[in-house]
């Protein structure tokens, strides 16, 4: 028989019940309906994390003080919490690591800011004037503010699009004056939108001020909080990193990595923890989804075999009329692969139509993947090849006259 | 050259602990253009016989020529090859694909035997079939749709798709009533006058036999007489003579959806 006409009996089987190849079909549409969501799911994560990385600023090195408690020697808490890094430890890696291409010694805290009678909490930042850059944070109103500024420990500062919003409703901010802790400060320019940052928060939610000023007039410490370094390219960060750590070690006398006083990490570490996570996770729901197309599959066996039982008459009779043990095979298998094709395509539609309502409903990162599709269509189609398989050699194994004679 | 000719055939069969001997040296010879009736009482081992010349099984020992060719060691695969083209098999029960119209029904073994006809001329051979045994009006009725003598003469138009030299016939009346019984015959007495095609029909009925040209007697898996038909009847003549029924009707052709 051709393949034509073995599809062509295939169909006429398949519909002559359509309700039970509809509940057959059923549980393969589920299976590649969640695994095509779960792939679109762990996609768009990654996407989203990649973006992310890149929005940063790929070359990125964050040197923040405190190290982050892992062994006994670690009483002195947690990265930010000590006073032993410095501005000379700031220039120490500009001076003494080649990879290194810029640095913005920094500090951190929160703050009131108060304009007019708007108030806001916010967190409040330091830098110098290469900050933004190393960060690839534009600004879209004003100006950045400039060395002497830093030098002079100058009252202006910049304003995240939130804070922003938020303090200035419908009125340009720069040039304006905000309270910070009752310190007057000059908005001299406005930053670019930068959305969520890697841990869901507003990262547009923030006041970046020289960070003289920031020690000097408003926390009145010596200390930096952290240090934020750009490597001279993307390949190099790594080893910056190491450099970077070498230094500091050498600086503060430390032998043992454990007792550091400080933490190196780079961008793509912080995204890599993530990514892990996000990794898992999709794992974990692949399975499940996995789990539900193996179902799928041990249902079409299932009614393969009940079909094959109830149809001993037909195949004997089409065994009597001349067809082969292999016709029978390639017509039951052929009616197993086109039950379960029939049910990849319909929970392709159905994944596609759960991601976009996702998507739009919860606004989670989501992407379907031509990959993500032909694997599932794939992993449908070999899924009626294998629980169709026992059934279709059961019912090309019949005997014509036993089968003829079944009652 | 004898189109059948069986030589010394023996088929027993092992249940459990105990041999069933089904055919013990059964021996004939069957012409072609013959129309020949096997009788005999049940278990006597006609059906086994009939199993044996339509290739659905093999003897346990013995030989079986078919226009000459020593078939009875043929493999699985020849063997359906071989029903395909030369025999047609006919049923007690009839056999049709439920839910499935006449026309497709009789189209059926010309989807196998390794030859691809197109479908226009799958439908055109199944339709003069269905004309000829009298159902061109019911092509797309399904076997529910039909009665038993209907279903038989599908059944029977199924059987002679591929042109088959050998048409085996296992009680075809079986289930039928004696006037139904009669058109069947009627059809099969036909088909060897016309069309020279070799009938072997097995029945329990002596009065079914007489439509034959010889009447074989099978007794405990043997051939115990092997007689000429001296006053054979004609099924044709008979039915002819039969009182009208008032509730035949018999729809205009084309009257039902006629695909080409
Ligand atoms: N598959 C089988 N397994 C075991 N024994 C069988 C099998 N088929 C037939 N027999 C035995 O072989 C003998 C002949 O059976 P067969 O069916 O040929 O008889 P028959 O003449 O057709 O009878 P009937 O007129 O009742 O149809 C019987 O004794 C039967 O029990
Ligand atoms: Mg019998």
């Amino acid at each position: 028989m051709g393949g034509w006409n073995i599809l062509r009996v295939a169909l006429i089987a398949i519909r002559r019940n359509p309700v039970r190849s509809g509940l057959t079909m059923l549980g393969v549409i589920i299976g590649v309906a969640s695994v095509i969501a779960m792939v679109a799911l762990g996609s768009g994560a990654r996407a989203s994390i990649d973006e992310q990385i890149s929005s940063q600023g790929v070359n990125l090195i964050y040197l923040s003080a405190g190290s982050w408690g892992r062994g006994p020697g670690t009483a002195r808490g947690g990265a930010g919490s000590t006073t032993s890094l410095t501005v000379e430890d700031a220039d120490a890696v500009r001076a003494q690591v080649p990879l290194v291409a810029r640095v913005s010694p920094g500090v951190r805290g929160r703050a009131q800011v108060i304009a007019g009678n708007q108030n806001w909490n916010t967190s409040i930042e330091g830098g110098n004037e290469e900050y933004l850059e190393i960060r690839s944070w534009r600004v879209v109103a004003g100006e950045n503010f400039t060395a002497r500024h830093v030098l002079v420990a100058d009252k202006v500062c910049l304003l995240g699009k939130t804070v922003a919003d938020l303090l200035f409703p419908g009125e340009d901010p720069v040039g304006q004056i905000v309270r910070v802790r009752n310190l007057p400060f000059r908005v001299i320019g406005v930053l670019a939108p930068k959305g969520q940052g890697q841990w869901g928060d507003d990262q547009d939610d923030i006041v970046i001020a020289p960070y003289t000023t920031l020690q000097k007039k408003l926390l009145g410490i010596t200390h930096l909080n952290r240090v934020t370094i750009s490597a001279v390219s993307q390949d190099r960060v790594e080893q910056a990193a190491i450099e970077i750590t070498r230094l500091m070690r050498q600086r503060h006398r430390i032998t043992n990595p454990d007792d550091d006083d400080f933490t190196v990490r780079t961008v793509e570490e912080m995204a890599q923890t993530r990514l892990d996570v996000a990794n898992t996770m999709n794992s974990l729901l692949m399975s499940v989804a996995s789990v539900s197309l193996l179902v799928g599959g041990i249902g079409i066996m299932n009614i393969m075999l009940v079909s094959v039982t109830e149809r001993t008459r037909e195949i004997g009779l089409r065994l009597a009329v001349g067809a082969r043990s292999r016709d029978i095979l390639s017509q039951f298998l052929a009616e197993a692969v086109t039950l379960s094709v029939f049910g990849g395509l319909l929970g392709i539609a159905l994944g596609i139509g759960i991601s976009e309502t996702i998507v739009r409903s919860l606004g989670w990162p989501m992407q379907v993947t031509t990959e993500a599709i032909a694997l599932a269509f794939g992993f449908a189609a070999a899924v009626g090849v294998f629980f169709g398989w026992y059934p279709a050699r059961r019912a090309a194994s019949l005997d014509p006259i036993d089968a003829l004679r079944y009652e | 050259m004898a189109l059948i000719r069986l030589v010394d055939l023996r088929k027993s069969y092992r249940v459990g602990d105990v041999t069933v001997h089904a055919l013990r040296g059964l021996s004939l010879d069957v012409e072609r253009g013959s129309f020949v009736c096997v009788v005999g009482a049940s278990g006597s081992g006609k059906s086994t016989l009939m199993n044996v010349l339509g290739l659905l099984d093999r003897p346990t020992s013995g030989h079986y020529f078919l226009e000459g060719e020593d078939v009875s060691g043929f493999d699985k695969d020849r063997r359906a090859h071989l029903r395909n083209r030369k025999i047609g098999f006919v049923f007690q029960n009839f056999n049709l694909l439920p839910r499935t119209s006449a026309l497709e029904n009789v189209e059926l073994p010309l989807l196998y035997g390794g030859r691809a006809l197109p479908p226009a001329e799958r439908h055109a051979r199944a339709r003069g079939l269905l004309e000829a045994v009298g159902l061109g009006s019911r092509l797309d009725h399904t076997p529910q749709q039909l009665s038993g003598g209907q279903q038989q003469r599908v059944a029977i138009a199924r059987a002679l798709v591929n042109e088959p030299e050998l048409l085996l016939a296992d009680e075809p009346t079986g289930n039928l009533d004696s006037r139904t019984s009669v058109e069947i015959m009627e059809i099969l007495q036909r088909l060897v006058r016309e069309r020279g095609i070799t009938v072997v029909l097995i029945t329990h009925e002596h009065d079914i036999a007489e439509y034959g040209t010889r009447v074989v007697t099978v007794r405990d898996g043997r051939v115990t007489s092997d007689t000429p038909v001296q006053n054979r009847r004609d099924a044709a003549a008979e039915r002819a003579a039969l009182p009208p029924l008032e509730l035949e009707v018999e729809p205009e052709p084309a009257e039902a959806g006629v695909e080409a």
